[in-house]
């Protein structure tokens, strides 16, 4: 690749979609970006997160008949500390909800949340529940939302491209994690209250 | 249950609970108790006429009424089993094979589990009735454990005060919630 400062030309930017390397285009990349990207995109572990029907959908996608192995992503992780994606698949209840936002501070920038499901997305069926959040976005950022009661496999590894997608197009300079004056992007965890979950104003460190 | 069934039970809990306790029978053979009487029937249906499985604990709130209502479910599991110790069996023969003791046990257990399911009686439904504004309820933990986490899902959803459980909290929701979101003058926090 020669150089790597400089930015890309359209002919090296196609040449790179055309061998697979690049799954978006328009963005004007650096060589070391797109290697970044590629290495980043390709090895995606996600957290074991299953909180209700819509995991099942998960381990389907995990199995060999969908094999999420073929976009990098079969190791699921039993540690935030480890995992790079969160896959919220279902039901955020309110007296889960301190955990998901706990467990999202504690994986390791950059990370990533996908919400899957109806439920995650915004409460689903259970939207006026009394011990449902309407949507996981209410306490951690969501990159990509996967519709669906529940979603097949199908969408999940369709929200997982558009995922890559996403990455793909990051430049190290912009993303807001990217290093030492990086931004720390801490979720505040809610508490529970006496008629629901309650913000605090500052967030636990 | 057969009506005949019911009804023998009912003249039974009538001799020996006091007068009055049985308020109401209603159309689908529940019996309406009156609270103070509930753990005297409970005990009699238990020792004497053998229900000894409380399947469900449920509360209803009857907001127009101004009442709460806890239903009780109860079945009768064991008959099966008396009756297999009292009564006859059909007598069919046992098949003989390699290790006889285990074909016995195999086929006794298999001919009382028969038993146990056309011998279940039940469901009994009993209900009590108690003011909104106080909603005490004797527990039934004592005569059956099973309540044991159905009075406290209660509890959780209703506020219904069971005199007697050993340990009444909140099972569901949290410690520090202080509504009760299955009452019908509930109204859920704006989001």
């Amino acid at each position: 690749m020669g150089n790597i400062e400089p930015e890309l030309s359209p002919e090296q930017i196609l040449e790179l979609e055309q061998q697979g390397v690049l799954l978006t285009s328009g963005e004007k990349l650096k060589a070391i970006e797109v290697l970044y990207n590629w290495g980043r995109r390709q090895s995606m572990w996600p957290m074991m997160f299953g909180l209700a029907c819509c995991a099942f959908e998960m381990m389907a996608a995990g199995a060999p008949r969908f094999d999420m192995g073929r976009f990098g992503s079969e190791l699921f992780r039993a540690s935030p500390r480890q995992a790079d994606v969160m896959i919220v698949c279902g039901t955020v209840n309110k007296k889960m909800a301190p955990m998901v936002a706990r467990l999202y501070n504690q994986m390791a920038e950059p990370r990533y949340v996908v919400a899957m499901g109806a439920c995650a997305c915004s409460g689903g069926p259970f939207h006026e529940g009394y011990n449902v959040i309407q949507g996981v976005d209410k306490i951690v950022p969501v990159d990509v939302y996967i519709p669906g009661c529940p979603p097949r496999p199908e969408s999940l590894l369709f929200g997982w491209i558009q995922l890559q997608r996403k990455i793909d197009g990051q430049r190290i300079q912009d993303v807001p994690w990217y290093g030492k004056d990086g931004e720390t992007r801490e979720c505040i965890i809610p508490e529970y209250g006496p008629h629901g979950l309650v913000l605090p104003e500052k967030s636990e460190g | 249950m057969t009506a005949e069934e019911l009804q023998a039970l009912r003249t039974r809990l009538e001799e020996t609970l006091p007068d009055g306790a049985i308020l109401e029978v209603q159309e689908s053979g529940a019996l309406v108790l009156r609270p103070d009487a509930l753990l005297e029937a409970g005990r009699l249906l238990r020792d004497e006429e053998g229900f000894d499985y409380l399947s469900n604990v449920s509360g209803v709130d009857w907001l127009d009424q101004n009442e709460f209502e806890v239903v009780y479910h109860l079945y009768a599991l064991r008959r099966g089993e008396r009756m297999l110790s009292t009564g006859q069996p059909d007598g069919a023969p046992l098949a003989t094979g390699p290790s006889p003791e285990n074909q016995l046990s195999v086929a006794a257990s298999a001919e009382a589990k028969r038993v146990s399911a056309e011998g279940m009686l039940g469901p009994v439904v009993l209900k009590v009735r108690v003011p909104r504004d106080n909603p005490v309820v004797p527990s039934v933990a004592g005569l059956w454990s099973s309540a044991l986490f159905q009075e406290r899902e209660a509890y959780d959803m209703f506020g219904l005060q069971f005199e007697g459980h050993p340990n009444l909290k909140r099972i569901y929701l949290w410690d520090e919630f202080a509504d009760h979101p299955l009452r019908k003058d509930y109204v859920p926090e704006e989001a």
